[in-house]
């Protein structure tokens, strides 16, 4: 692949790893409240407590499982398998992209190390992730803190939604279903680089309101993603 | 209906698990096999942007005046202190308050 004496592979801290759990405290109230919500859709589509966590600690995917679990089939065929996998990857398409942009970072790091942090990839703690590597930090083990905090309260907070149930209120009293979006746009703030970097984000958010119109559900993402991607290609030039 | 099929359920558990690994790492993996160019290096920096503009501009459209006013309050927030903690805390209280009042 590279024909350069490969740069020396960056360390892995416990301080990077720290700072990468402190870094993501300001979401997580929105990700307990989001996980919440999940365990009171299993309670009640009839899942055992033991069921839930089983999906939510082995599958560690928000969108997904929500989806699935809104169409979760009556009868466990192989062909209704196959039918929930297929959503799953759908839904899941965009971390094709969200991967792709970790190899310049990663690839000098050790494949033992790589691909297990990459278990704990989710949007939140790879934004973060980028941020701090454009503030000039170089260790990987910040991705994987970033990653296990949200995952050990993802996987936690579904136990109080489980038991709670329909008692844990309505999240748009509190706002907190608008915490990742907030989050995000504190992240596109920290994302300027001028004005000519930015068109590629109108027209990333252009394409996704025409896709989210034409084709609904989750296309939307994909195709604003891409199109962002392909016009932030060419647009220096 | 779980209970009744056991091994459905951890049929179905497996083929999810593995189809949201297989996304996680499938693109970095991929990626690997290319060199990466300059092009190719920039239209990667552009996607944290891309993504973020993609989840958040329907949202706008759908959810109006409240996500509007809520993310305008967490952007400006952003811009003026710097703080992921105060831009969240400032999006989702300007919610809260959009909500009381009905939008």
């Amino acid at each position: 692949m590279t024909h350069q004496t490969p740069p020396a592979s960056p360390r892995w801290t416990l301080d990077a790893f720290r700072h990468g759990v402190w870094s993501m405290l300001p979401l997580l109230p929105g990700l307990a409240a989001f996980g919440m919500a999940f365990g009171t859709v299993t309670a009640r589509k009839g899942f055992s407590l033991l069921d839930t966590l089983l999906m939510t600690g082995s599958v560690f995917a928000g969108m997904a499982q929500m989806i699935v679990m809104d169409n979760w089939p009556a009868r466990l065929t192989v062909a209704a398998i196959a039918g929930t996998a297929a959503i799953t990857a759908l839904v899941n398409l965009r971390f094709l992209l969200i991967g792709a942009t970790l190899r310049p970072w990663l690839e000098t790091s050790p494949s033992l190390k790589v691909y297990p942090t990459l278990f704990f990839l989710t949007e939140p703690n790879w934004l973060l992730s980028m941020r701090y590597r454009s503030d000039g930090g170089n260790d990987p083990a910040f991705l994987l803190g970033s990653g296990v905090i949200v995952y050990v309260v993802w996987v936690l907070s579904a136990v109080p939604g489980y038991w709670l149930g329909a008692a844990v209120g309505d999240p748009h009293a509190f706002g907190l279903d608008l915490v990742v979006p907030a989050f995000f746009m504190a992240m596109l703030v920290t994302l300027w680089r001028g004005k000519r970097p930015a068109i590629a984000w109108l027209v990333s958010g252009g394409v996704a309101i025409a896709a989210d119109w034409l084709f609904g559900s989750f296309w939307y993402l994909i195709a604003g993603a891409l199109a962002g991607g392909i016009v932030g290609g060419f647009v220096d030039d | 209906m779980i209970d009744s099929d056991p091994l459905g359920f951890i049929a179905a558990l497996a083929a999810m698990t593995v189809t949201v690994y297989l996304s996680r790492a499938g693109g970095y993996w991929l990626i690997g096999r290319f060199r990466i160019g300059p092009r190719l290096r920039r239209m990667l920096d552009a996607l944290p942007g891309a993504i973020i503009a993609s989840a958040l501009a329907p949202l706008l459209l759908h959810d109006g005046g409240r996500a509007g006013l809520a993310l305008g309050a967490a952007a400006a927030t952003m811009v003026i202190l710097r703080n992921d903690f105060a831009a969240v805390l400032a999006g989702v209280a300007v919610a809260a308050a959009a909500f009381a009042l009905g939008l």
